[in-house]
């Protein structure tokens, strides 16, 4: 693939807000490590209790100074706080809370997404090996009642990430409904890649000519509200 | 019962050469950093550590000196690399595991999770979702291609679920905040992450406690673990940790 001009899209912190503003008050929320660990930092004070596999509902805001304890961290190995009504359980219990369908949203970074709603992310083969780090992230995909996908459109020198077929291992398979870029908000349907929103000052040509599956453009397009 | 050992020596004199030790924590949260350094200091060789959420790139220094020492078989973990590509490279265990002369084994964390919890409860083995549509489906996850044995599956109400078995180690090394002698725990905060369920699943659990306290002193309804998990316990100072994963 030609290398292509990287476009001029989102922060990654404007990323974090814009699934922030997708995610409904009332709702158990699951955040994996990167621009999804962000999103925190946006639903401060709202109505959304985040679950860390670790064995914690209701984590607060990351620790620093006096506050630092190592007996508290999240599932990025972030220092982090308690709030009222936080409860700690272990991770059998924190596991089958998330096979168990009781989480309501799962925010996953990825390394590869095809427009059926299959992602790769746990093992990136330019490593050299068959091995990785698995994490929690496969426990997410199979049990969340929706998976969203935050991420950097393309790699950093402007190859597809958007790929009609993923050439990395998968971490689960047609899981995915919403996919959040620095360039644009996407839906998975039965039909392919549904382009709903695209960031300030980008085209849907703009965002088709850095994803390798076909674009369906909503006949409502908008630009990302902030 | 006389659970409390005079010395961490002592509690694990009779851990044999090949023997499969349970090791819980998450990253530096929660790790038996006690007992740890006590088996690199026995020496106790061609171990196999069955993990969690990377226990031992919390304890980078004990994992460094255990793979220096060469005591290291095998390590079974969900989350056992560096997440920096380039710094692994440096890593003397990942170093090990490209060269296979460790074996590293690789489950999602939620499966990990139930391994343990069915093999203190009596299950063989169970169906899960997680790991389908992934080569966590289609075998055993391990740097070694000769054990990449093939997994089953079965198709329950329409949806496919992989067949995982249950751990039962030889060990467990469990660390509590507090404990009494009856052998009851209780743990601080997310430092209970696998603790509770590698206790249940071991043959012979050892506890580090950070306090130990007389019979009574824990109140009956704090308890997290029973002490009918715990076979030997031993107080520890408490450790220290650098909050951080490379």
């Amino acid at each position: 693939m030609a290398e292509k001009t990287k476009l001029k899209g989102l922060s990654r912190e404007l990323i974090a807000l814009r699934v922030a503003s997708e995610l409904e008050d009332g709702t158990y929320v699951n955040l994996g490590i990167g621009i999804p660990t962000l999103i925190s930092d946006w639903i401060e004070g709202r109505d959304i209790v985040l679950q860390s596999e670790i064995g914690m509902l209701k984590t607060g805001p990351l620790a620093t100074g006096d506050d630092v304890d190592q007996d508290l961290i999240n599932a990025s190995c972030q220092p982090v706080t308690a709030l009222e009504g936080t409860s700690y359980f272990d991770i059998a219990e924190s596991f089958g809370m998330i096979r168990g369908q009781h989480i309501d949203v799962a925010v996953m970074g990825a390394l590869q997404i095809n427009d059926k709603g299959d992602y790769a992310g746990w093992s990136n083969p330019a490593r050299g090996l068959f091995v990785g780090n698995i994490g929690g992230s496969m426990d997410l995909c199979a049990g969340a009642k929706k998976l969203y996908i935050a991420m950097e459109h393309t790699t950093r020198d402007g190859q597809y990430k958007v790929v009609k077929e993923l050439s990395y291992p998968a971490t689960a398979l047609g899981m995915v409904s919403m996919l959040f870029t620095d360039l644009a908000v996407m839906e998975i349907t039965p039909k392919g890649l549904l382009l709903h929103e695209v960031a300030p000052g980008i085209s849907a040509e703009d965002v088709q000519s850095v994803t390798e599956p076909k674009l369906i453009i909503s006949k409502d397009l908008q630009e990302m509200q902030f | 019962m006389e659970k409390v050992f005079p010395s961490i020596d002592e509690a694990i004199a009779d851990i044999k050469d090949g023997a499969m030790i349970a090791v819980p924590g998450f990253f530096a949260c929660g790790v038996p950093r006690a007992l740890l350094q006590a088996i690199i200091k026995k020496g106790t060789k061609n171990l196999t550590l069955t993990c969690g959420c990377g226990p031992l790139l919390g304890a980078a220094d004990e994992l460094r000196t255990l793979v220096q020492k060469g005591q290291l078989k095998k390590v079974i973990d969900s989350y056992g690399l560096f997440r920096s590509a380039s710094k692994g490279m440096e890593d003397p265990f990942e170093q090990a595991v490209r060269a296979g002369t460790i074996e590293f084994e690789v489950y999602p964390m939620g499966t990990m999770a139930e391994k343990y919890r069915a093999g203190g409860a009596g299950i063989p083995a169970f169906y899960t979702p997680t790991g389908v549509g992934s080569v966590v489906e289609e075998g055993v996850v391990t740097n070694i291609e000769a054990n990449r044995g093939k997994k089953e599956t079965r198709i329950i109400d329409g949806r496919k679920y992989v067949l995982e078995y249950a751990l039962e180690p030889d060990f467990a090394f469990i660390h509590a905040y507090i404990g009494d002698k009856e052998g009851n725990l209780r743990y601080a905060k997310t430092a209970r992450n696998f603790n509770h369920v590698m206790a249940t699943a071991a043959k012979v659990t050892i506890a580090e406690v950070e306090t130990l306290v007389e019979s009574g002193k824990l109140n009956a309804d704090d308890v997290h673990t029973p002490g009918i998990y715990i076979h030997r316990m031993i107080q520890v100072p408490r450790p220290k940790f650098a909050i951080t994963i490379d």
